[in-house]
């Protein structure tokens, strides 16, 4: 079964890197610019996990967590940010508001897949 | 690998993006609006080029972001305040930043001293102690993705697609037998693990399930479920985290990889890794403080086996409802034996029914080849032309305006117009891609000079065809350069003045009547006419004992071999005079004018069609030969009386329209149709309005009717022709002139052509 991927980038690079990682792993890909975006994209396509930034313009990685975290549909989708450096004040920000790991850019492909298969039945 | 460089095609495009939005914010926060928004932005644009930058190892370009990004960092949360001095600083930076990417691109270089003095520059205000290269971290990430790039993914080892958990740790039996059958097994690969999550770990959608199915992964596991904690139905707490496991894990991995499992749930669950076997008790010991006096094995596992401890066997889905209890959610991954989106599906509501679907980026934007759409454009072109032949074939019939006929082809022309109109708008984009590259020009002018600019900028969304925005570049560059070079004061001369020493400059688009202007507007000290003049005269463009007004002066720059500079300087001689602007303008069917007052600065206007394919015209007739007006100029069109006629000079004459007196010009005449005009009550009158605003009386023979006509282009085909736009295929398949209206106004103004024009008649 073909499992479903949400990106939430606003950089058209990353997100793109990502589909490239993602697709050739065998997923399918869904992706949103911003973090209002990926709450519209959520309810359309149900992911099984989500892969998010932290900066982005409206809703930001952590609102948008906690976002998901609220709704009794989507809060136990597994959520990966993505983290620049591995700035730990960041990382236990996005963990308190409720992300299910991290992933530190820039990434390898192999990493990316490993620490979906971590946290995604 | 092809798709990573199509990658780096999109990254380039979006660097260019965001460096535009990042000099848009410090252009924006230079102006004061320094609120929380705008910083953000200007911090993510940074941000995401590093981001990018690091995942194609473009290391300088990593390495300058990073201390640009790091002090954007400190002024958005407030760390630092946001001053006039640091966003100077900031937009030199973002300059660098932009050559650094170029660079990275391929395209020219980084001044590497510059760039690291910028740096350097960056860092003190952060750290005033400006310790060397904190950037060090960046390059370690750049390698590690270079590294590791290359690396394919095969969908086959990762383990994902067996199906589900995918739980191949199938030995769960516990049995204390095990020991003795593990006997064989190193002493030193054997580990205990036992994991009590908190309702935390479920509440961040992790699961202890994963975190089995990940241990077995390093080698074969035993685990056992402890859920003498978990409370009766009635009082069970579904968010709340109730069990323990304890795991048995043989791997010749360390404790580290182990401890590498729990890492996103670090905190989130007890965990303790231990070597070697434990007995259950005592895990179960620590974990619950059960104050177990350290018996037997044998006996320990009995206590533990109390009823409402469950040893379970093989039971994976037994397992569930236990595991379930523990989860927070409607559950997604805990029930192990279900698929994830079959547990999924009853508990999604068929809510929010048919939100857009927002479709993938990739799949909003198409991309096509511009000669399609440009082949597409002329192919409407022709069919309005067509259509226009139809309806005059149709109306030569005598065919009834009622007729089924007429009507369909009524039809048929509201169509080719809505056609004509979006194949149009694809190709229409906002001059902002233009007016994105003059802040920097304006700052490198002013640096170059010594001047203050500041740079205003208006109307970026106004559209225009791409044909036309392409070419408009340069003749803003040119005009920019010269209202700062030539235009405004230095600081000192500004501040003798009485004026603000930061000179203003406005660049400005609008739509006027189907053309777009282009306004240019300095502040500066106006262009000194008597100097003007005097250069003029030396250098013999024109005839020393020539009146000319103010206006006509100040025109005079366009002039081919004029230049006021008294030196060259390094900005504006290029060896490009106004005049080559004019004339770049001029093939594009535009028209660029200067309006100058001492002391208050001048303003450059340049109006140009907004597309090279279509216009509205009036077909008028005039000695016999069809001419186009367009109809963007023209006012009204009347029939002069005799009383309304004055003469004005030997042999001039006004009308009076109204309450004003408009100069009265018979077009043939003017483009030497004919040496006299006949009585302008026998014609008419068509009142247009010129570019500047000047009002005209323009007399034809005949009206034929308003038709759009497809422009064709008369400088291509041709030759530039004074007091001719363009040229047009009427319906008859006959050739029409396209008049400019201002053109003819001021051939009117300045009288017969000049002898070393050409003959204007041989455009025919």
């Amino acid at each position: 079964m073909t499992r479903t991927v949400l990106t939430v980038d606003d950089s058209r690079t990353m997100r793109d890197m990502l589909r490239m990682a993602l697709s050739g792993a065998g997923f399918n890909v869904v992706e949103a610019v911003d973090g209002e975006h990926g709450l519209e994209v959520l309810s359309a396509h149900r992911p099984d996990v989500i892969i998010t930034d932290i900066n982005m313009p409206k809703l930001d990685g952590f609102g948008f967590i906690e976002a998901v975290r609220i709704d009794d549909d989507y809060r136990a989708i597994p959520i990966l940010v993505l983290t620049t450096e591995s700035d730990p004040s960041k990382k236990q920000r996005a963990r308190e508001a409720g992300a299910t790991g991290w992933i530190v850019k820039p990434f390898n492909p192999e990493k990316l897949v490993e620490a979906i298969r971590r946290v995604a039945a | 690998m092809d798709e990573l460089e199509a990658i780096k095609v999109t990254f380039f495009q979006e660097c260019e993006e965001l460096l535009a939005d990042l000099e848009g914010g410090l252009l924006a926060m230079q102006d004061g609006n320094d609120d929380g928004d705008t910083v953000n932005a200007v911090f993510r644009a940074v941000h995401s080029i590093k981001g990018g930058a690091g995942a194609f190892g473009l290391e300088p370009l990593v390495r300058f972001a990073h201390v640009f990004e790091t002090l954007l960092d400190a002024l958005r949360s407030n760390e630092i305040p946001s001053t006039p001095d640091l966003t100077a600083v900031l937009l030199r930076a973002s300059d660098v930043l932009a050559d650094h990417v170029s660079a990275a691109r391929g395209l020219g270089t980084v001044d590497m001293a510059a760039s690291a003095a910028m740096a350097a520059e960056l860092k003190i205000w952060t750290d005033p102690n400006a310790a060397p290269a904190p950037a060090a971290a960046a390059p370690v990430e750049t390698s590690q993705y270079v590294d590791a790039a290359p690396i394919v993914i095969g969908a086959d080892d990762d383990g994902m697609d067996d199906d589900d958990l995918g739980f191949d740790f199938q030995p769960m039996t516990i049995s204390l037998d095990a020991q003795a059958e593990d006997a064989a097994v190193l002493e030193d690969n054997v580990w205990t693990v036992s994991i009590r999550p908190k309702s935390d770990l479920y509440r961040k959608a992790n699961e202890t399930a994963l975190l089995l199915r990940e241990l077995s992964r390093l080698g074969p596991v035993q685990a056992t479920l402890d859920d003498s904690a978990l409370p009766a139905l009635e009082f069970l707490d579904p968010e709340a985290a109730y069990v323990t496991w304890s795991v048995r894990l043989e791997t010749e991995q360390g404790e580290e990889a182990i401890r590498e499992v729990f890492e996103f749930v670090d905190g989130d669950c007890d965990l303790e890794i231990t070597r070697g076997e434990a007995p259950v008790a005592d895990v179960l010991a620590s974990l619950l403080n059960v104050a177990a006096p350290a018996p037997e094995p044998e006996t320990a596992f009995e206590t533990a086996s109390a009823p409402e401890t469950a040893l379970i066997e093989a039971p994976v889905e037994a397992l569930a409802p236990v595991v379930e209890a523990a989860a927070p959610a409607p559950v997604t991954a805990p029930a192990p034996a279900a698929p994830p989106v079959a547990a999924n599906a009853p508990a999604a509501p068929a809510a929010k029914p048919a939100q857009i679907d927002v479709p993938g980026p990739g799949q909003s934007v198409i991309r096509v080849d511009p000669e399609r759409i440009d082949h597409l454009i002329d192919l409407v072109g022709e069919l309005v032309i067509n259509q226009a032949m139809l309806a005059q074939r149709v109306g030569e019939y005598g065919i009834a305006p009622s007729s089924n006929l007429a009507m369909g082809l009524d039809e048929l022309e509201q169509l080719t117009r809505q056609i004509q109109d979006s194949v149009m708008a694809i190709r229409a984009q906002p001059v902002k891609s233009v007016f994105q590259r003059m802040p920097r020009l304006v700052r490198e002018v002013a640096n170059m000079t010594g001047k203050q600019a500041r740079l205003v900028m208006d109307g970026e969304n106004t559209e225009v065809d791409k044909t036309v925005i392409e070419r408009l570049a340069d003749p803003i560059t040119h005009m920019l350069r010269n209202a700062i070079d030539h235009g405004l004061e230095s600081p000192e001369e500004r501040k003798a003045a009485g004026k603000n020493p930061e000179g203003v400059v406005r660049l400005a688009a609008l739509h006027r009547s189907g053309r777009i202007v282009i306004e240019v507007q300095d502040d500066g000290k106006g262009i000194n006419r008597e100097r003007v003049l005097s250069i003029a005269v030396k250098k013999g463009l024109i005839s020393p004992d020539l009146t000319l007004t103010d206006e006509e002066i100040d025109n005079l720059i366009f002039l081919p071999g004029f230049s006021t500079a008294d030196k060259i300087s390094d900005v504006s001689g290029r060896g490009v005079g106004m005049d080559v602007v004019k004339r770049s303008v001029q093939a594009l069917g535009g028209r660029i004018s200067i309006t100058s007052r001492p002391g208050l600065g001048s303003t450059f206007t340049l109006s140009l069609p907004l597309t090279l394919a279509v216009l509205d015209g009036m077909v008028v007739d005039v000695a016999g030969e069809t001419l186009v007006i367009p109809l963007a100029c023209i006012v009204e069109s009347l029939r002069p009386k005799a009383e309304e006629i004055r003469p004005l000079g030997p042999t001039g004459s006004v009308l009076a329209v109204r309450d004003s007196f408009v100069p009265l010009i018979d077009v043939g005449l003017t483009l030497n149709y004919r040496t006299t005009s006949p009585p302008a009550t026998d014609g008419v009158v068509l009142l247009v309005e010129g570019e500047d605003g000047s009002r005209a009386a323009l007399v034809a023979d005949a009206i034929h009717g308003q038709r759009q006509v497809v422009i064709k282009s008369l400088e291509q085909n041709y030759q530039q022709v004074e007091g001719v736009a363009a040229a047009t295929i009427l319906g008859d398949g006959r050739v029409a002139l396209i008049l400019d209206v201002d053109a003819v106004i001021n051939l009117r103004r300045r009288g017969p052509p000049l002898p070393s024009d050409p003959t204007l008649i041989a455009a025919e």
